[in-house]
């Protein structure tokens, strides 16, 4: 019998080591986090990934939430919604407080309906969905849900800032999206602000391309100049973004680019001096603001990340999303989801630059201050080592950018 | 008149680009029957010793050195990986290169990181060699229509007009027959199999400075590439030649024309409206699935032409 006890013992080992594991896991509150790691838009994941990393460290320094600290466990989504799902699950498995995912409006569309039924199906074991990058608008309109927070502006905001910031001299423009929920709103939302907003402006030229397909885009460098457009609007990220604005460059067209994410991972590296003061992104952030500004603390919270991992901290407004858990945590005085949701609705805070945001109610959308930056020479930090870097064109605040929404949230019983 | 010349250019430089790649895969292929998934993965190693050397002794020392690199480590597969598994048969021989594929895609994201790299072209390059209709036409695409011309005509001329091509062209036929005669055939394998390889890695030197070098890469040349493989015809460099041109224009010219199935029927005198079955279908216009044409092509002549353009047999 003596191997059998051996066997037994070696159980009891292990369960204890699991409890332990449980009972020290306790100790933090898990965000899951789910954005592609691997496979073509890995630079982005990963770049969000170090980011959130350094922020949650800075959270947890000035003592995170109801005393206890955030830990981000990654989940490698690969770009498709199944593995999203299959992140979820083990999340809820772990009974995680918080699933994040920031690429991709496909993906926040299924995740968005799974964390509903999820919900609807286990009120004592709830989720809720930080959305921190997924801009499509249908997801606070017509798909809005009281689980899901979205922490950027979404793709018709960030179209009425774009065409916004169109000068006057420009009256032709082309727009090139990817053939995808996201690339199809973009598409829609800023030919409905040019009618609105610059009905002088002409569309000369409207295409859809697909989606991480292409490897040379010297041909629809050649029709746009061919159209006559000035600028080219564009809500590509990525290598679809990287390459067209490369390919443009490369041809010496006679071109401004109107992007949603040039400042983002890889952008500046594939853009090169050729892009100067020609490329411009919306963005929440860029590491220039702070010393425009004047904001010392902030420009050393930014500088701490570059000196610490030799690149741009391009997504320093993923701190405001920590600091609304951090408030709704302290708010809601628990760790139940359903009362932190309902602490976080309607909360009010000033970021870190001393700008105004407001996560709304009605739809749970975020409304913040967001900037227009422009690729060029001689800004204070230049974008990853290329010498040029994002200073800033345009300022707009949160109070200018509050659009209606068509949301008819159900709220859940606390 | 300006956009297809134009247009014409641009096929031209991403065909060549094409061919390069597809060239090695067409050797190895048809000479040792492999179907080598790991093939782009060179491709995107030539790219990334070429910017990590350039950054060093320059892009030209770089245009010499990373191939000869990618042929090295071509050789090592061939002789230590490959061979052994080639006993087994075609499907493990297929399974072995797809995991290749994923384990240098790894070791490059952990060698040069997840972001693109700043691999950019020589200075003494780097000018518009000519304008054409306001559009720029670099000089190094020029660079790179010269040196995939060059290496076109080199391997055409290594395999019929030389002795050692002679010898490759009878070790892949009758293997047996050539080892009786004196000749090392596992050799000769592991040469061809290692001068694929250097030709993609060849490929990713002038190709990772014209698009982005970053850890991507290789998945998303790898399709395109198998399929000028199998359009050109297995055995047959002529074929890939022809299909690598024909992929490049097609892909251009794709974009630049904005038609659709629907433009086609309205010439018969049917107009396509909302209320049409499958409008969503006729509507979509031909830059939106420009990237898929090759694709159909490939499902195409699989059908009614399985060995391709130019191939000598069966694929």
């Amino acid at each position: 019998m003596q191997p059998r006890k051996g066997l037994s013992a070696l159980l009891g080992f292990v369960l204890a080591l699991a409890a332990g594991g449980t009972a020290w896991a306790q100790q933090t509150i898990k965000i899951a986090y789910t954005d592609p790691l691997s496979g073509p838009f890995a630079q982005v994941g990963d770049a969000n990934l170090k980011q959130m990393q350094y922020i949650i460290d800075f959270i947890n320094a000035k003592g995170g939430a109801l005393g206890k600290k955030f830990e981000l466990v990654p989940f490698d989504n690969k770009s498709q919604p199944s593995d999203a799902l299959i992140a979820l699950k083990s999340a809820t498995d772990q009974n995680m407080p918080f699933i994040m995912q920031c690429s991709g409006s496909n993906i926040a569309a299924a995740l968005i309906e799974a964390v509903n039924k999820h919900n609807d199906r286990n009120p004592d074991n709830r989720i809720i969905y930080l959305n921190c990058g997924a801009v499509a608008p249908e997801l606070t309109n017509e798909q809005c849900s009281f689980w899901h927070f979205r922490f950027d502006l979404h793709a018709a905001m960030k179209a009425e800032v774009m065409v916004r910031a169109l000068p006057k001299d420009i009256t032709k423009v082309y727009l090139i999206n990817q053939d995808y929920l996201f690339g199809q709103s973009v598409q829609r939302e800023v030919k409905n602000y040019l009618t609105k907003l610059r009905p002088d402006v002409q569309v000369v030229g409207d295409e859809l391309i697909p989606l991480g397909k292409i490897k040379d885009f010297s041909p629809y460098i050649t029709k746009i100049k061919a159209s006559g457009a000035q600028a080219l609007l564009t809500g590509n990220w990525g290598p679809d973004m990287n390459l067209l604005i490369k390919a443009g460059v490369d041809a010496g067209a006679d071109l401004r680019y109107y992007t949603f994410y040039a400042h983002l991972a890889g952008g500046p590296t594939a853009i090169g001096a050729g892009g100067d003061n020609r490329v411009l992104a919306v963005m929440p952030f860029n590491e220039n603001v702070a010393p425009e500004i004047g904001n010392a603390e902030a420009e050393a919270f930014a500088r701490g990340f570059r000196e610490k991992h030799k690149f741009d901290f391009s997504s320093a407004g993923f701190r405001t999303i920590f600091e609304y858990l951090q408030a709704a945590i302290n708010k809601a005085g628990s760790l139940d989801p359903t009362k932190i949701a309902y602490a976080m609705e309607g909360l009010s805070h000033k970021d870190f630059l001393g700008f105004d945001s407001t996560m709304r109610k009605d739809d749970h959308q975020i409304v913040s201050v967001y900037f227009v930056g422009v690729f060029k020479k001689g800004v204070k930090y230049d974008a990853e080592g290329t010498g040029l870097g994002w200073g800033t064109a345009a300022t707009v605040l949160a109070k200018d950018i509050d659009q209606p929404n068509s949301c008819k949230m159900k709220r859940p019983k606390m | 008149m300006e956009v297809f010349v134009v247009s014409l250019l641009n096929g031209l430089v991403y065909g060549m680009l094409l061919f390069m790649l597809a060239s090695g895969l067409t050797l190895i292929l048809s000479m040792m029957g492999v179907l080598n998934f790991a093939h782009a993965s060179a491709y995107m190693l030539g790219a990334y010793f070429a910017f990590t050397i350039s950054q060093h002794i320059g892009f030209w020392p770089a245009l010499v050195i990373a191939p000869l690199l990618c042929g090295l480590i071509g050789a090592a597969i061939e002789m230590w990986g490959l061979r052994r598994v080639h006993r087994n048969g075609h499907v493990a021989e297929l399974l072995f290169t797809f995991g290749l594929a994923l384990i240098i895609e790894k070791v490059v994201q952990m060698t040069w990181g997840l972001l693109p790299v700043p691999y950019r072209i020589p200075e003494l390059l780097d000018f518009p060699l000519f304008t054409i209709y306001g559009t720029h036409f670099p000089a190094y695409r020029a660079f790179m229509l010269l040196v995939s011309a060059l290496m076109f005509g080199a391997i055409w001329l290594g395999l019929t007009r030389t002795r050692i091509g002679l010898i490759i062209q009878a070790a892949l036929t009758h293997p047996e027959m050539a080892s009786a005669l004196g000749h090392n055939v596992p050799r000769i394998f592991t040469l061809v199999f290692a001068a694929g390889t250097a030709l993609a890695g060849l490929a990713g030197v002038i190709g990772g400075n014209y698009q982005v070098t970053e850890p991507a890469m290789a998945f998303t040349m790898g399709p395109i590439v198998f399929v000028v493989v199998v359009f050109g015809g297995l055995g047959s460099l002529t074929g890939c030649f022809i299909a690598s041109i024909l992929m490049g224009l097609i892909q251009t010219f794709a974009v630049v024309f904005d038609v659709s199935l629907a433009d086609l029927l309205a010439r018969f005198g049917f107009v396509v409206t909302k209320e049409t079955p499958f409008a969503e279908v006729l509507t979509v216009t031909l830059p939106r699935i420009g990237a898929l044409l090759p694709f159909l092509m490939m499902v195409l002549i699989l059908v009614f032409r399985p060995r391709g353009l130019m191939g000598t047999r069966d694929t």
